[in-house]
Order: structure tokens, then C-alpha cells, then sequence
């Protein structure tokens, strides 16, 4: 593991909703190139972790450092102009523009030239848009209308978008939610290759344990909102806190029934 | 002033804010179980009250004044209460799947349709009622008389709020209100009888409005003008107190009328030699209320923010720019509308019309570019028009400048009043985004009506002619066309530009757009101001076509002709709006005008597209097209 200041480092984060810990003095942190997966059962907290690190919610207590840089409650978009991508559980693109242009778009904002009224976009990032649809496998359908794509070609966009702005650290919000098992499959091989080619931080949610036993560099589990382990994938598979978070008193042949 | 005379006019504030409270809770009931904002809100208040006066005397005559008086408003509720209830039986229920824009649009065209219904069976005069029997004396108070009548208006806001919070959690009734607002699927789900639970909620609605409009009888003459100034008034305490929240509706409308109240007991103030008449501010108070809790609240006092409401009807294509056939019909319908003054020579009328529909034209593209790229249906387009037309009109007969500057100084009126209003307005999506906007264009409408001393008042600004050489009608139609091809190359380069493309992006997915750094709010107030300056060069050159501008130019009838042109061309294309502007044109030139009830008309046309078309007209189409 890398031993260089954090990509990512969450400290003490703490979230109540009414009576409800939804979050509970939860710290950890992500080295860059690491792909670090986040999981629980459900209720766990995953996703309120997730949308105060994007900046959706404001936590009550603790903190988010970017690179060293508190980042705690700022705007989403503020934090995705310091470099960090995101991607949707149910993936969202820009349905009346072409593939291309969805990149574009996505480029543009990257480099702060929104504003602009004359300039034509389409001859704007136009090489680099299908320099990045190449990396992720989409170049060939760059003149398609977003709207018309099969869904996992449009998490495969989605991906091509959160890369735009070159960031450090992708948030994946279940990034193969949706697909079938072999779209799974290639899925997260090409994150997996993007982090290395990219040396680029990946903080991941996934329900589905094949993709995260068989692809993250390190794991870390909530339950009802405390972070109950947090290493490698042999590590955290044979922790009994783990188990027993997920099965609770069940056995896993009663819970694996239909 | 004096504290009595404060203490008398907050006794009136709490009696205007019953009869605000009033319309605005059955506006937030309807919207709550239906999803649908009630334009025609304010014309049921409106009945109420012509039912009103019309029954009193009658029922007088038969059962003596008191029990006519008050007969006659529980009668005005219930006829009012049967009528929602046979409108939303004969047309919402064909719309509930029907885009937002469209249900607006439907229950607007319904107010044009009651608004025409009401002036062919009362005629166009005032009409005042009886005072109350049992009401007509007054209590002293500190030394002051205050109106018996006023009091029991000021108990009734209360004693409603009470009934209707008993109704809705007590009864069996109430609780499926409330369920079905908190969430709509599941109370199908559960097998209950939606049709039967939506058509006793809009009954309920549009009879507590009827109820509120027959309670001021005794206070102000029955008149055409009131389903639009109840239904601004309206909007913006529902828009503070928060949609589908009544002691929300009833807190937003106490502290809308007090604060109008405090103004005008405060009357001419003096601050460092500068004397003020604090009560023609009551206006402005109103808006800065509205400010300050929209900055602190963006969902209002106990709103809560909607979830997305998903996207219905067909995403559209692509933009293209023009291949080469494009370019060629455009630039030949360039050359054509540019030979139009030598057809002058043939009919004299042929500039005049043609001058209207260039006009339209900027009127509609500007329109379009917060209707179609951006999402953003605004109901009040209206008033950077009026904002455009009363600067080009003051300043060239008032400051005496000459037709180019003053054109200059009313684009940036209309300029200065978007990037203002827009403000506020890009903050809130869907149906509150057109909420505000038609609440500013009433504001802007009303500051027309009342600031005699600048805008002329009803009569409004005359003589406002340009001078050589755009005197002839050839020489205006010329420059109205050029600004208008100038306008419009602008509008097209924008939505192909980043701005453009970055308007479309935070339409298709805000989530995404935010997360890829867009600044959605940003972006939607430059498209704002860029079209409501766009919007003033239109509205001043109609100043110089016309000669005149008065405030029924910029009533909320133009807001609604831009919607329906936009819409009659298309709103998923460019040259869409240009095709419905010249359209609309022609047909209340050549069809309407014929008629004093045209804006019926208008409304039955309206009604037409929408239940012919419920998926949006372009979708129509494309359905029609592919079914041979």
C-alpha cells in the first residue's frame, strides 16, 4: 500500500437523522491507485458516507480531506472542480445529446469554459472527448444519440464523463448495479485498468460480493452506521463481526433461500 | 402615525389575510393530492364572489336580507364547489399523465374560458354587493372604530384552518388526503377510489376558494380583473408559506398581509428629507418578503423540496446545426420577409402584419431558449416585454431620445428586471419556477397599472413614434427585422455554444451536471437574462409599432400567446417557435380580433392541443407520422 498522504481521508464522521445514527464516528482513508470498496448490509449507512464525502449531505460532526484540503460541505459541483468523478447507482447522462457531446460537455465544465456564449461546443475537447470514449470502450458509438444506449453502455459513458476532468478520486455509487454478469465482469476490469493506468483512487458501494471480493485492494465494512472492519479482502471475508453483521442469528443456507 | 391606527390596519391585515389564505389553501389541497397547480384558481374565487352578488338580492327578497346574505355565500361555495368538481371530471382526469407544462397550460386555458364565461353573463361593469346584515356596525378599540365586518373576516381565516386541520386528521377523508399527498402510488396501490378521492379534493379546493371570493361581497365590487391579481397574490403565499403546507398557506398569508398592512399605516414617511409614500409601496413590500424568505428558505416556510418529477414524454434528438437545405429555406424566408415593403405597394396592410409577426418572433425565440434548452417553463415572459415596452416608451417621449437609444434604454430595462427576478426564479424548478415567474410578471403588471406619474397608469404611455427615417412603416418593419434576425443569430449561436449545451445538460440530469461541476443556477440565471433582455427588444419595438404601451399589452394573456406559440411550432426545435409566432399571429389577426371573446377562444384552442396532443404536440406528430 501506498505510504503518500491520502487521496482521501474521512475522519469521526458523524450523521443523525432524527433519533437515528445513520453514521457514527466513522474514519478511514484511500491511497492513491487504490480500488477501496464500501460495504454493508442495508441501512448500513453506505450511502449517507457517500453523499456527505460528495458533498450532498453536511455531516454533523467530523471531517473530509481531499489531498490534505478539508472539503466538508461544499457544494457537489465545488468538489467535482477539485478533481473528484462520480457515478450514479442508476446511471445519468445527458439523454439529448450525442455520446460525444455528453463528453464534451463534461470536458468543458472540467475546464471552466461554461460560460462561454459564441464559441461553437462542438469543436470544443473534441480529441480529447474520443481520446477518453477509446479508453472506456465507446468510441464507437460516439455520434449515438445518449438516449438510444443500452444500459451499460451508458454506465460505460457515465464513466468516460467522471474521468473528464482528470480527477484523483472516482466515487461509484454500485457501479455495476443493473447489469448482467458478464457486463459486471468487464466492468470492473476496465475501473481496475483505468486505476492503474491513471495511479487513480476508487471509493466504491457494490451489493454484489463477486465484485468486491474478486476485484478491491481493500475493503471496509459499516454496520448500523460504525465502521466494523476495514482491510484486505482475505481479512474482512473471514471476520466474524463481518459475518455476523451480515447473517445476524440466520444461518447462510435458510438466508441463501428464495 | 399612531399606535392605534397601526393596531386598526393589522385588524386589516388579518382580514385580507383570510381571504388570501383562503385561495392559496385550496391551491396547496389540489396540488397536494393532484400534483396539478390550479391556474384557474383565482377565477373560481372570482365566481364565487359574481355568484355572490347575484344571489343575495334575490334570496333577500324571498327569506329576508340576513339569511339571503348569508345563504347566498353558502350557495356561491357549493355551485362553485360542483363546478370544480364537473371540471376536474370533464377535463383533468384526462391529464394527470400529461407533461407539467401541459396540465399549466390546460387549467390556464380554463381560466381564459371562465374569465370570457364570466363577462358574457355579467357584462363587463362592476358589480357591488350588499353590506353584511349583522355586520354593519363597528367596536371600538382604543379609541378607533373598526368594522364589524372586518373582525368576522379576521376570525374566518382562523376558523377555517381549524375546520379544514379537524377535517384532515380526523375523518376517514382527510387521512386519504393525506396520504395520497405524502405518496400518491401507494394509495392506488392500497385500492382505493382515486377518481372518486381526486374529484372531492379539486371540489373542496375550488369551493373554499368560491367561499373566500363570496366572503367580500361586503368589502369590494365583483370584477373581471380578479382571477389574476387573486392568483398572483396566490402564488407568491404559496410559494412562501410552501406548496401543499396550509398553516403554511395561512402563516405566508398573514405575514404578507400585515406587512401590505404596516405600509400603508405607515403612509408618507420622511427619511433624510426624502419623503416616501410608504403605501404605494405595498407592492414592493410583498416581493422583499418573498426575497428573503425564498434566500432562507428555498421551499418556502414549510415546504419541502419535490422529488425530480420524472420525465414524461420523449427525449428529444440531438441538436443539429442547418444542413444545406436549411440554410437555404432560411435564408429565402430571410429575402421574402425582407421584400415585404415592396408588397406594400400592393396592400398596405401586408408590413403592418408582417412587422407583428417579427416581433412575435423575438418574443417566442426568446421564450424558447428558457422553454427548450433550458426546461424551464416561465408564465411570465410578459413582463420583460412590459419591462422593454414602458423604458423604449418613457424614454422616447418623456426623455425625448432619439428611436435607437431609446430602444437601447428599454432592452436594458428589461435587462436589469431579468437578471433581478431570475435571481430568485432559478432557484426553483417545475411548477414553482412558473409560480414565481407569473407572480413577477403581476408585480410588474401592477407597478405598470399603478405608477401613474412614470407609466401613464390604465391609460398607459402614448405618441411613442419613431422618428426618421424609421417614421415610414417600411423603415420600422426594417430595423424590427433586423434586430429581430440579430436576436435571434444570437439565441442560435447560444444553445450550440457552452452555455448552451450546458442549459440542455442541467435540463437532461441536474445530478449529473452538478457532479461534473456544472454551476446549474449560474447557468440558468445568464440564460435568464439573456432572454429577458432579448424579450425587451421585442417588447420595445412593439412599443414603436403600436405608437402606444399600456398594461393590457403586458397582462399575463402575452405571457400566455408566447407559451402557445412556443408550443404550437414545437418546443424541441429551433425554428419551432418562429413557425408558431407567425402562425399565432395570423390567426388572431385573421379569427380572433372578429371576437370580444377571443381570449375564450384562445383558451378552447389551448384546450384542444392539449387534449389532442397529451404527450406534447412534437410527440403528437411523431406518433401520427409513424401510424399510417
Amino acid at each position: 500500500m501506498n505510504v503518500s498522504t491520502p487521496v482521501l481521508e474521512i475522519s469521526a464522521l458523524t450523521k443523525h437523522y432524527g433519533g437515528v445514527r445513520a453514521l457514527d464516528g466513522v474514519s478511514f482513508a484511500i491511497a492513491p491507485g487504490e480500488l477501496l470498496a464500501l460495504i454493508g448490509p442495508n441501512g448500513a449507512g453506505k450511502s449517507t458516507c457517500f453523499n456527505i464525502v460528495n458533498g450532498q449531505l453536511r455531516p454533523d460532526a467530523g471531517e473530509v480531506r481531499l489531498k490534505g484540503r478539508d472539503i466538508t460541505g461544499l457544494a457537489p459541483r465545488r468538489i467535482a472542480r477539485l478533481g473528484v468523478g462520480r457515478t450514479f447507482q442508476v446511471a445519468s447522462v445527458f439523454g439529448s445529446m450525442t455520446v460525444r457531446e455528453n463528453v464534451q460537455m463534461a470536458l468543458i465544465a472540467a475546464r471552466g469554459q461554461v460560460f462561454r456564449l459564441w464559441a461553437p461546443a462542438h469543436r470544443m475537447a473534441r480529441e480529447e472527448a474520443l481520446a477518453l470514449l477509446q479508453q472506456t470502450g465507446m468510441a464507437a458509438q460516439a455520434e449515438r444519440p445518449a438516449a438510444t444506449l443500452a444500459y451499460g453502455d451508458v454506465k460505460r459513458l457515465e464513466l468516460s464523463m467522471a474521468l473528464a476532468g482528470d480527477p484523483g478520486l472516482l466515487l461509484m455509487d454500485e457501479p455495476t448495479a443493473g447489469m448482467s454478469g458478464e457486463e459486471r465482469q468487464a466492468m470492473i476490469a476496465l475501473v481496475r485498468s483505468l486505476t492503474r493506468a491513471r495511479d487513480l483512487a476508487v471509493l466504491f458501494t457494490e451489493h454484489a460480493m463477486d465484485v468486491v471480493f474478486g476485484h478491491a485492494d481493500r475493503v471496509v465494512v459499516l454496520a448500523r452506521g460504525r465502521l466494523i472492519a476495514n482491510g484486505s479482502v482475505e481479512e474482512v471475508r473471514n471476520d466474524p463481526a463481518v459475518r455476523a453483521a451480515y447473517l445476524g442469528g440466520v444461518t447462510p443456507a435458510a438466508s441463501e433461500a428464495p | 402615525m399612531s399606535f392605534e391606527s397601526l393596531l386598526f390596519q393589522a385588524v386589516n391585515g388579518f382580514a385580507s389575510a383570510s381571504g388570501l389564505f383562503l385561495v392559496a389553501a385550496g391551491l396547496s389541497i389540489i396540488f397536494g393530492v393532484t400534483r396539478i397547480v390550479n391556474m384557474a384558481h383565482g377565477s373560481f374565487y372570482m365566481l364565487g364572489l359574481y355568484l355572490a352578488v347575484t344571489l343575495a338580492p334575490r334570496l333577500g327578497e324571498v327569506f329576508g336580507d340576513a339569511l339571503g346574505f348569508w345563504g347566498a355565500i353558502l350557495g356561491a361555495a357549493l355551485i362553485t364547489a360542483a363546478l370544480g368538481a364537473l371540471v376536474e371530471v370533464l377535463l383533468l382526469r384526462r391529464i394527470y399523465a400529461a407533461p407539467e407544462l401541459y396540465q399549466l397550460l390546460a387549467t390556464f386555458a380554463l381560466l381564459l374560458i371562465l374569465s370570457d364565461a364570466t363577462l358574457a353573463l355579467w357584462g363587463p361593469e362592476d358589480i357591488l354587493g350588499p353590506r353584511a346584515p349583522g355586520l354593519t356596525g363597528t367596536v371600538e378599540l382604543l379609541g378607533r372604530q373598526l368594522p364589524d365586518s372586518d373582525i368576522f373576516l379576521a376570525l374566518i381565516g382562523p376558523i377555517v384552518l381549524i375546520v379544514l386541520h379537524i377535517v384532515l386528521t380526523r375523518t376517514r377523508f382527510g387521512r386519504l388526503v393525506r396520504a395520497a399527498t405524502q405518496d400518491r402510488e401507494m394509495v392506488a396501490a392500497l385500492g382505493i377510489n382515486e377518481a372518486v378521492l381526486f374529484t372531492a379534493v379539486f371540489a373542496l379546493g375550488t369551493g373554499i376558494a368560491g367561499f373566500g371570493g363570496a366572503l367580500q361581497m361586503a368589502r369590494e365590487p365583483a370584477n373581471l380583473a380578479l382571477d389574476l391579481s387573486v392568483l398572483g397574490d396566490a402564488f407568491v403565499v404559496v410559494v412562501i408559506g410552501g406548496l401543499g403546507s396550509i398553516r403554511g398557506a395561512y402563516l405566508a398569508a398573514l405575514l404578507v398581509a400585515e406587512v401590505k398592512a404596516l405600509c400603508t399605516a405607515l403612509g408618507i414617511v420622511e427619511v433624510a428629507g426624502f419623503t416616501f409614500n410608504m403605501s404605494r409601496l405595498t407592492l414592493v413590500a410583498e416581493f422583499l418578503v418573498m426575497a428573503v424568505v425564498l434566500v432562507v428558505r428555498p421551499h418556502g416556510l414549510f415546504g419541502r423540496p419535490l422529488p425530480p418529477a420524472a420525465r414524461r414524454g420523449d427525449m428529444e434528438a440531438p441538436l443539429a446545426p442547418l444542413g444545406q437545405r436549411g440554410r437555404f429555406l432560411v435564408l429565402a424566408a430571410l429575402a421574402l420577409f425582407a421584400a415585404v415593403p415592396l408588397f406594400g405597394l400592393v396592400s398596405s396592410y401586408a408590413p403592418v402584419l408582417a412587422l407583428d409577426m417579427v416581433i412575435a418572433a423575438l418574443f417566442a425565440a426568446s421564450l424558447h431558449l428558457l422553454m427548450g434548452p433550458g426546461g424551464l417553463a416561465s408564465f411570465g415572459h410578459a413582463a420583460y416585454f412590459g419591462l422593454g415596452a414602458y423604458g423604449t416608451a418613457y424614454a422616447a417621449t418623456v426623455l425625448g431620445l432619439p428611436t435607437p437609444l431609446a430602444l437601447g434604454v428599454g432592452i436594458i430595462t428589461a435587462s436589469a428586471g431579468a437578471v433581478l427576478f431570475g435571481w430568485f426564479c432559478v432557484r426553483l424548478e417545475g411548477v414553482y419556477f412558473a409560480m414565481l415567474t407569473l407572480a413577477f410578471a403581476q408585480i410588474v403588471w401592477s407597478i405598470a397599472h399603478q405608477w401613474e406619474e412614470v407609466t401613464g397608469g390604465s391609460n398607459g404611455l402614448f405618441g411613442v413614434w419613431p422618428d426618421a427615417p424609421f417614421d415610414s412603416a417600411g423603415g420600422l418593419y426594417l430595423a424590427a427585422l433586423a434586430v429581430t434576425v440579430l436576436g435571434l443569430v444570437l439565441l442560435r449561436r447560444l444553445v450550440f455554444a457552452p452555455l448552451g449545451l450546458a442549459l440542455r445538460a442541467a435540463r437532461d440530469s441536474r445530478l449529473r451536471a452538478e457532479a461534473s461541476g456544472i454551476a446549474v443556477e449560474k447557468v440558468r440565471w445568464l440564460a435568464f437574462a439573456v432572454a429577458g433582455t432579448l424579450c425587451g427588444a421585442a417588447g420595445g419595438l412593439f412599443a414603436f409599432a403600436k405608437g402606444s404601451i399600456s398594461p393590457e399589452a403586458i397582462s399575463v394573456g402575452r405571457s400566455i400567446d408566447g407559451l402557445v406559440m412556443v408550443l404550437l411550432g414545437g418546443v424541441h426545435s429551433l425554428m419551432g417557435p418562429l413557425l408558431g409566432a407567425g402562425g399565432l399571429t395570423l390567426l388572431q389577426d385573421m379569427v380572433m380580433r372578429e371576437s370580444p371573446f377571443w381570449r375564450g377562444l384562445l383558451g378552447l384552442l389551448i384546450l384542444a392541443l392539449v387534449l389532442a396532443f397529451p404527450s406534447g404536440l412534437a410527440g403528437g406528430l411523431r406518433r401520427v407520422r409513424s401510424t399510417p
